[in-house]
């Protein structure tokens, strides 16, 4: 397939203009041309915004949204992403004017919200195999962090001050950065030649100050780790945590739960696994859950049903406190629950085959060699002596999104690749095309690539070495 | 058609399944599992699949639970007019279905989107660099508390903030914190505002950072605030200011202050009242450029030189840094920002002042008729006021605001005698009622 996306150009140097370049309105605030309430000491002096009127700015996003690339316009296998269909009636749900309601209002006068809360946090925890859950954690590093902080408040509650927190060298940047920002020193896993967790450096790693280990399952190559039950072991032995990257459940829905495997804590992606849209970058959710042990560190408020049928807040007994000024991003919530029930147990189980099916098929058409198997959603193909990161730029011309490149390391030239349940036979053979014609071209065509969509090649260098953030850093230039 | 038993939204009928796996030479997708059998799970969680349809009425049903209240509720998450505009461009699939922008060449419409949102802030703020985002005014405080511990030149380990605090942003200040060492304190506040004698005594080597709020979590307007960075400034602490968007059209410019981080509610524009979901704003000085978290988008060229915008100084982040990057932030809440963009350019600058305006003509005059009632006084502090203002009340406030509730508003209580009442154009309409209400509930 080939692609052309749409591109407005303004002149030689630009696309579409900024809002600032087609008008700059200024207000003087002080002074004697408007009525203020109030004095001028405790104001600005002036405010200067664009002031363009609704068609022009129906045209102006308008056009900005045809230069962007969507799940909806076509295939986007960014691996450990999982970007699958966002169903249209779930922003029609979230969408009720009744569930608009301010976040102090008190249990009584939002028994629906509470009701949906409540039914989100059963269905996660069946789902995931755990006890409890929180909705709080508004994205997934959140949720990781939330984690970390009631694993550290149950060492605490147990009188043990431990320090580090083991980690594999394939997670997730997130990992890192979460047990840093919690207090941790990082422990960092090697990989076994097959790729899973080498389970005699991990035997190795643990000890007395091992709060706990973060493990993402299957692990971002998409391999399942074979050794779980004794892994959970070697944590629980010296008295650690197992804490579940949930980055990667679409591979395991209905087929394998996180609880029954042995870990303690665990996030949920929403807006991978269960279809809330990603909006360019967020806003996500990254719900908790936790086993029996733990329930009583999550943050406050949690809700519960009661005997007659209502719903109400409390606060656990040893809570961690909040993570969220108020509850999270109800709204992804309400999409989550409604994608979950949309499914039942069948669509569940039904994604994670196809899910796991799709990326077998898709790694089969490939002309490059996959290293690590058998894997699950995703896969980490190499690109060999060519470059992924020019590979992944010459596949944009070809009407896909390329996968996640030059990651994880442990692949040389990675391309992570996960297509998700979404796609059908044949979107699967035009997105192998793509990949094969991208990673069989010419060095001149993949270093000069793309050149069919509205930028073409861009320099990162120059942008970061002269940061301009800002219109107004333009226009000092 | 698809298989009818499994998941809607995949799309392979059953020969075509049956053509995948046979080409994968085995016999079904469980085939394909490397799950050991001993941690296996049989799928029955006992969901039951329902139709759109079904769903879309059980979810009309149970939201129809929540009382038909009229909010006169704030205290940090607020309600503005959403124009029509922002819900039906921002909800252009391309917008709201698209990823983070790794590949900026085919995602050059949503990069000038968020280099939009942020040029704002900067306008908004006075400060030269602003994320695209943070998910909400509290988690933008906490980062604001890191960042300052970063970039301190002292050895202190204390954060100062005002005794009027929502709980939410305390504790996750707190949370926040915990790991790098340091600990909250508390100032005082004089007749709402900051006590800025106590607080000078309070401030020393010891404070990294002293946080303030203007408005104020009360409403009231801050009138002291370069003295709050000079207190700031003698201590060697970084002055973090919270506002919104809304109000920092009208008050004082923050940059002009003092102030080394600006935090706060950027969801008071593009979104309408959403059960505290946030936006949060984070805009600071270009010399702690690299100490920010969170997304930035810069400005470039493409190979044919023409201007194109790109993520960018990415190797503060996560996935570059991992333990030393400077926040573990990865989702963010990007289309929330693509809203508040769109809010901000629908109203003008005009619109923006007229709008922040009201906010402190509005509250004045409903602190006014309140205050005309018998068993109450307002405002309880004696300050200029944004959109919302304490008052007194001889009856004790939380039973009130129990029998307004039944009347049929929500408001706040804030203390024993103590309640807040919140107006904005989405509620102005019922301020009559509301008073009627109080009457009655005196």
């Amino acid at each position: 397939m080939i692609y052309d996306q749409a591109r407005y150009t303004d002149d030689e140097t630009k696309h579409e203009p900024l809002l600032s370049e087609k008008d700059e309105s200024t207000v003087e605030i002080g002074g004697s041309k408007r009525d203020s309430p109030l004095p001028d000491d405790l104001t600005r002096d002036e405010l200067t915004v664009p002031s363009l009127s609704e068609p022009e700015l129906a045209r102006h996003y308008t056009r900005l949204s045809q230069m962007n690339w969507s799940i909806d316009s076509g295939p986007y296998p960014l691996g450990s992403c999982t970007m699958k269909y966002n169903p249209k009636f779930t922003e029609d749900v979230a969408a009720d004017p009744n569930a608009a309601i301010h976040p102090d209002r008190s249990a009584d006068s939002a028994q629906g919200n509470l009701g949906v809360l409540h039914g989100l946090q059963e269905y996660l925890a069946t789902i995931g195999g755990m006890d409890a859950v929180t909705l709080q954690p508004p994205a997934g590093a959140a949720g990781e962090f939330t984690g970390i902080l009631i694993a550290k408040a149950y060492h605490d509650h147990h009188g043990n001050n431990r320090s580090e927190v083991i980690i594999p060298a394939s997670a997730h940047g997130t990992n890192f950065a979460t047990a840093a920002m919690a207090g941790y020193d990082v422990v960092e896993l090697p990989s076994d030649e097959g790729g899973r967790v080498d389970l005699e450096a991990l035997k190795a790693a643990v000890s007395e100050e091992t709060a706990a280990l973060m493990l993402t399952n299957p692990n971002t190559v998409g391999l399942f780790e074979r050794d779980i039950v004794e892994i959970a072991e070697t944590v629980h032995d010296v008295g650690g945590l197992l804490y579940y990257d949930g980055a990667n459940l679409n591979a395991l829905l209905g087929r394998g739960r996180p609880g029954d495997m042995g870990f303690d804590i665990m996030h949920y992606n929403v807006h991978k696994t269960f279809a809330t849209p990603h909006g360019g970058g967020g806003p996500g959710a990254g719900p908790v859950g936790v086993v029996e042990e733990l329930s009583k560190f999550l943050p406050r408020p949690r809700v519960r049903e009661t005997d007659d049928g209502d719903y109400e807040q409390f606060a656990p007994e040893k809570s961690i406190g909040k993570v969220h000024g108020f509850g999270g991003n109800w709204l992804v919530l309400i999409k989550a629950y409604a994608y979950i029930a949309r499914l039942g147990d069948e669509g569940l189980s039904d994604a994670s085959a196809k899910a796991v099916l799709n990326a077998n098929y898709l790694a089969e058409q490939l002309a490059m060699e996959v290293p690590f198997g058998p894997f699950h959603h995703e896969f980490a193909a190499t690109a060999g002596d060519r470059d992924a990161a020019d590979v992944a730029k010459r596949m944009l011309d070809f009407g896909v999104h390329p996968p996640t490149t030059k990651w994880p390391e442990m692949v040389p030239e990675a391309m992570l690749t996960e297509p998700t349940e979404i796609e059908s036979r044949r979107t699967l053979d035009t997105l192998a095309e793509a990949f094969n014609a991208a990673y069989a071209d010419s060095d001149e065509a993949i270093e000069t690539a793309p050149s069919r969509t509205t930028a073409s090649r861009i320099d990162q260098v120059s942008a970061a070495r002269n940061p301009r953030l800002s219109w107004q850093a333009l226009d000092d230039e | 058609m698809t298989d009818t038993d499994g998941s809607p939204f995949a799309p392979h009928t059953a020969d075509e399944t049956a053509a995948m796996l046979a080409e994968l030479g085995v016999d079904s997708e469980a085939d394909l599992f490397d799950i050991p059998e001993t941690v296996a799970f049989d799928g029955e969680f006992g969901i039951d699949s329902r139709s759109e349809q079904e769903i879309r009425g059980e979810l009309q049903r149970l939201f129809a639970r929540n009382d038909d209240l009229t909010e006169f509720m704030g205290r940090g998450h607020y309600s503005h007019y959403v124009p029509s505009l922002v819900d039906h461009l921002s909800d252009r699939a391309e917008f709201l279905t698209s990823y983070t922008q790794y590949q900026p060449e085919i995602t050059q419409g949503f990069l000038q989107a968020l280099f939009e949102y942020q040029s704002m802030v900067v306008e908004l703020t006075g400060l030269p660099v602003a994320n695209c985002s943070m998910y909400d005014a509290a988690t933008g405080l906490a980062e604001a508390a890191l960042l300052a511990d970063r970039v301190r030149e002292t050895t202190g380990d204390t954060v100062l903030v005002p005794e009027y605090l929502r709980d939410g942003k305390r504790s996750v200040l707190e949370n926040y914190v915990a790991g790098a060492g340091l600990t909250v304190e508390t100032y005082p506040m004089a007749d709402g505002n900051v006590d800025r004698a106590a607080l000078a005594d309070l401030a020393g080597d010891e404070t990294v950072m002293i946080y303030a709020e203007n408005p104020t979590v009360r409403g009231t307007i801050e009138e002291g605030l370069d003295e709050i960075g000079e207190i700031a400034t003698e201590s060697e602490a970084l002055f973090c200011l919270s506002s919104d968007l809304v109000a920092l059209s009208l008050l004082e410019e923050p940059a002009g202050v003092g102030a080394d981080v600006v935090v706060g509610e950027a969801d008071v524009l593009g979104l309408p009242t959403s059960y505290g979901m946030g936006l949060g704003i984070f805009a600071t000085k270009e010399e702690f450029l690299r100490q920010v978290p969170g997304r930035l988008v810069g400005v470039s060229e493409d190979q044919n030189e023409r201007r194109a915008y790109t993520l960018t100084l990415q190797t503060r982040e996560q996935h570059i840094r991992k333990e030393r990057a400077t926040s573990n932030i990865c989702t963010n809440q990007a289309w929330v920002a693509l809203r508040a963009a769109m809010h901000i350019a629908m109203l003008g600058a005009d619109g923006l002042v007229d709008l922040a305006e009201d906010c402190v003509r509005e509250a004045a005059a409903l602190a006014e008729q309140v205050d005309e009632l018998s068993g109450y006084q307002a405002p309880v502090h004696d300050r200029h006021h944004f959109r919302e203002f304490v008052v007194r009340s001889d009856q004790p406030a939380k039973a009130v605001a129990e029998r307004l509730e039944a009347a049929g508003f929500g408001v706040h209580a804030v203390d024993d005698h103590l309640l807040q009442l919140c107006v904005t154009e989405t509620n102005a309409h019922a301020t009559d009622e509301l008073l009627a209400a109080l009457q009655e509930a005196s």
